[in-house]
């Protein structure tokens, strides 16, 4: 018996494919790219979004008794799909094919579109939520019970669902450089955890796991949600809102193309009791902008935070293949903690993989420049410093808009402030490498050069004009929005989730938090809204959430 | 002579384009509807002059084989093109309609001659013009160049012997 319009393709290879073994067992999942005729659904609960927030939220949910419906913009891809080429996984499974940008197009940001959102692609780097951030969260936002006790059953179910431990296996040699140099100069790093199980350490987390070891939303919550009863629409975007009385009376939607670039024509309405937005602080607030909710404060929207990240290339005599291994593995929070967290701004240190489509198009330059330095490829070795934004009056992040179109706009100015924290991450990644061992280091920014001494790069970073699109900044890691407070002149959601001034209107994702979390967010969006989602279970069924299990 | 009249203002509004951001651009035109853009015989022309500097000696020197790679390179343009949104597609033919223009190409880009006689030194200057220009929005046309040709040709696997990178697991892709 098969509940789905999606056609199933038997799988060959070696690795078996949980999604088509869910379509074949009843699995109710509409490719709205494929509907002919408009429709309309009920349900209890409407989820937008299955990423971090929407994958929890509809596990717990489902769990719970509730009939829950999935809205997904992107297209449901499975491992048989994951083939760990570039020019195939990010128009694939990407929003704007990976390409993503703010409005004056300075930082590149890397978000997820597909069943499972970011966490499909992501590089599977799970922290708790730091505590100073949590404390700041209380001083300025009154998030009283945003503790590191009050969360820790929570950050600790989920890295059980999840499987998060400490990474047991030797870094790959991009990592252990930033464990060898910042080790010579006397700065802390630690292991990162990772939400693997059965990991093959093959390096290609971002173009989707083609071996279901990474526990995503896409072979975890939602599969759980589906295997109980769930609904997932996909190539489905939530257009409306339409409130009424103080409530959402629907949502309206548009189905996409299969390539998701236009509408198909047909439209979608979906009428529910409550309804939970999870479709990340970009596409979330945009969503909520576009149908005129409530925001007498004009805080929707605002408070965007993006960790604007700058890139640090070592050329090293040995071979580096960055393209291999566990992607992220070691970091260090040293430069968090040299200042106070509402001083000069502070960045964490860690590597990324490297990738022949997304190296070449982040290094500066053309031509001879250019072809020289892709020539090493298997010998470059790179860092990232991302700054902990939204702890200062000069980093209230970015702001989220829509255009005649509907479409969203990210505006982030960057301030002196934040620019000197990108002049000090170049200098502290730049003086690892050397550390390190490195040959020479190039700063990524179209007008450093390639030194080959520590002194000659400090010097150098220190005189760079630092200027939008000359430095090049990127994010993979977009947060607020929406942000939360019981005090409606701090946030437009309370602290248990709910939409300020909608009865039943939920935000479940990384929209929600008041500043940056100072660390890859996955961890802190799975901790709160899985117990945002319980306590909305509780409240919707009368009868105590149901904990979820590995 | 209405035709080529036309072709200029289209020409002084497109460099206003780049400088304004597109809104006077859209606003005399008035909103076309967004469409998947296909690299046409002038925005070829454009790239086959442009992706010789771009990629430098990534290209190969044998003049066949050259010939080959400059295809193949705009026709991995073309599909970097295809997986955009239909917006960010049609800043991209707005910036090839541009420079296909003869007043842009000379004023903006410095190319005196057709894009066919442009000597290689020439792009080059082109290019490290836009690089670091004053104005944004030329600095982000270089940036949208950039990405497109040299993330279109490092993500073919033909290129991949070439930088040592040895391509995914077969077993698995």
């Amino acid at each position: 018996m098969t509940n789905t319009n999606i056609p199933i393709a038997p799988v060959s290879g070696p690795i078996p494919d949980p999604i088509v073994a869910g379509l074949a067992s009843g699995w109710r999942v509409t490719d709205c790219s494929r509907i002919t005729a408009d429709q309309t659904l009920d349900a209890d609960v409407v989820i937008v979004g299955s990423g971090a927030g929407g994958g929890v939220t509809a596990e717990i949910l489902t769990l719970a008794g509730l009939r829950v419906v999935i809205v997904e913009e992107g297209a449901l891809k499975s491992s048989k799909d994951f083939k760990m080429r570039e020019a195939d996984a990010y128009p694939a499974l990407y929003q704007e094919s990976a390409a993503r940008k703010t409005r004056d197009k300075a930082i590149n940001i890397l978000q997820g579109r597909t069943v499972g959102g970011s966490t499909t692609v992501n590089w599977t780097t799970s922290f708790r939520t730091p505590p100073s951030t949590l404390a700041y969260w209380k001083q300025h936002f009154g998030l009283k019970d945003y503790t590191p006790e009050a969360l820790a059953p929570w950050f600790g179910m989920m890295e059980e669902r999840l499987n998060i431990k400490e990474w047991a296996v030797a870094p790959n040699e991009n990592n252990e450089l930033l464990r060898r140099g910042a080790t010579k100069l006397g700065v802390p790093t630690a292991v990162i955890h990772r939400n693997v199980k059965g990991c093959w350490n093959l390096g290609y987390c971002g173009m989707g796991c083609p071996t279901n070891a990474k526990q995503s939303m896409l072979i975890t919550t939602i599969p759980s949600a589906l295997t109980h009863g769930a609904t997932l629409l996909t190539r489905l975007r939530a257009e409306r809102l339409v409130f009424k009385g103080g409530r959402v009376e629907q949502l309206q939607c548009v189905a996409l193309q299969a390539d998701g670039l236009e509408t198909n024509g047909r439209r979608v309405t979906l009428r529910a009791k409550h309804f939970v937005l999870s479709g990340g602080a970009i596409n979330t607030p945009a969503l909520l902008l576009r149908s005129g909710a409530p925001d007498p404060h004009g805080l929707l929207g605002k408070r965007t935070f993006l960790h604007p990240t700058v890139v640090s290339a070592g050329l090293f005599e040995q071979r580096i293949d960055g393209y291999a291994g566990a992607p992220q593995s070691i970091y260090s929070d040293h430069f968090l903690q040299t200042q106070a967290i509402d001083g000069a701004i502070g960045y964490k240190l860690e590597a990324p993989p490297l990738h022949p489509l997304l190296l070449a198009t982040t290094m500066a330059g053309f031509g001879a420049q250019h072809a020289a330095l892709m020539q090493q490829f298997p010998h470059i070795q790179a860092l990232l410093a991302l700054l902990r934004d939204g702890f200062h009056a000069d980093a209230p992040g970015g702001s989220v808009s829509v255009n005649s179109a509907g479409a969203p706009v990210l505006d982030y100015p960057i301030s002196p402030y934040l620019w000197d924290g990108v002049r000090r991450g170049l200098l502290s990644m730049a003086e690892i490498q050397f550390a390190a061992g490195a040959k020479s280091v190039m700063p990524v920014h179209e007008q450093a050069g390639v030194y080959t001494t520590w002194a000659a790069a400090s010097q150098a970073i220190n005189a760079l004009p630092y200027k939008i699109l000359a430095t090049r900044i990127v994010s993979a890691h977009v947060m607020g929005g929406c942000g939360l407070s019981d005090d409606e002149r701090l946030g437009v959601v309370a602290s248990d989730g709910r939409y300020h001034g909608i009865a039943n209107l939920s935000v479940h994702d990384g929209s929600l938090f008041p500043t940056s979390i100072g660390a890859n967010p996955q961890l802190s969006i799975y901790g709160i809204t899985a117990r945002l989602a319980s306590a909305l279970a509780q409240q919707l069924t009368g009868k105590p959430a149901p904990k979820v299990l590995a | 002579m209405i035709k080529r009249r036309s072709f200029l203002k289209i020409g002084i509004l497109g460099a206003l384009t780049l400088a304004a951001g597109g809104a006077i651009y859209r606003g005399v035109r008035g909103p076309a509807p967004l469409n998947r853009y296909l690299l046409d015989g002038d925005a070829r022309a454009v790239l086959h002059a442009v992706i010789p500097s771009m990629l430098g000696p990534a290209l190969p020197a044998d003049p066949a084989a050259r010939a080959a790679a400059i295809a193949a390179a705009t026709t991995r343009v073309q599909g970097a093109i295809a997986g955009l949104p239909l917006a960010t597609q049609k800043e991209v033919q707005d910036l090839f309609s541009l420079l296909a223009l003869a007043p842009a190409r000379r004023w903006l880009a410095g190319v005196s001659g057709g894009w066919a006689e442009a000597t290689p030194a020439q792009i080059d200057a082109f290019l490290q013009s836009w690089r670091t220009h004053r104005i944004g929005m030329l600095q982000t046309a270089y940036l949208a160049m950039h990405d497109l040709i040299l993330g279109g040709w490092y993500a073919d696997p033909s290129t991949w012997a070439a930088i040592g990178y040895p391509g995914p697991l077969k077993e698995l892709s």
